[in-house]
């Protein structure tokens, strides 16, 4: 987990496996920089392979931006549960947080990237979902 | 109306070009091009590139886009650039490749 306050979009990567999370995020913070707020969670809660709506809800918080958040997803069940973890949050912050349709590692660094500039999180959406454009 | 209005004022501005010879090793890859549109997203200037002088131009503020050029080392980058700040993002650019993006 890592963070930083700034107005930019912040960026949550949620994975099955928290190896992946965090390598992604390594690869936002040395691409990307530190004008991003960023945070990564992965594997269940007994710490094997999966995602869990408590960690993800976590991550959130931990890279709460004004601007809103962005969320990198990988497979089925981290999409679910992030939905889920989003349905959880608070009423005012629900609209400002989405999950891209994106590969999650490239996502989340074109996401970052697209951030930093100050870049809207409409935009931010828009730029990581290209990959499947 | 706003993004009318824009453009517009960017038609307003002679365009900009100027070519780079790319020196880093890896070419415009990952790094170099998200190093490149952070730049570029500090200008109000449009700022395009090609590999060629007459294009097909790519947007500079988009990584996507720029990452799928593959532009390998030896290249020649084009730019085109349209704006109030056109000079100074011009600028910015060629320092840019000829710094090998702070590879080299």
């Amino acid at each position: 987990m890592s963070n930083s306050s700034t107005g930019n979009v912040g960026i949550v990567i949620v994975s099955h496996s928290s190896k992946i999370a965090e390598g992604a995020a390594d690869m936002v913070r040395q691409m990307v920089g530190n004008v991003v707020p960023l945070a990564w969670t992965g594997g269940d809660v007994d710490g094997g392979l999966g995602t869990n709506v408590a960690g993800i809800i976590e991550a959130i918080e931990t890279a709460w931006s004004p601007a809103g958040v962005a969320i990198l997803v990988d497979l089925g069940g981290a999409e679910t549960n992030s939905e889920m973890a989003v349905e959880m949050m608070p009423e005012d912050r629900r609209a400002r947080i989405v999950v891209c349709n994106a590969p999650v590692v490239e996502g989340a660094v074109i996401a970052a990237t697209e951030s930093s500039g100050g870049s809207s999180l409409a935009a931010v959406k828009r730029s990581a979902e290209e990959f499947y454009a | 109306m706003h993004d009318i209005n824009a453009s517009r004022a960017a038609n307003a501005f002679a365009p900009l070009t100027a070519s780079a010879l790319l020196v880093n090793p890896v070419g415009l890859h990952a790094r170099p091009s998200v190093k490149l549109t952070q730049r570029a997203k500090g200008f109000a200037a449009k700022i395009e590139l090609a590999l060629a002088a007459d294009g097909p131009w790519t947007d500079a503020k988009s990584p996507v886009k720029v990452m799928r050029m593959k532009a390998p080392q030896g290249a020649t980058v084009y730019f085109r650039v349209k704006g109030p700040d056109g000079e100074a993002a011009l600028a910015a650019m060629l320092a840019l490749v000829h710094d090998g993006f702070g590879e080299v």
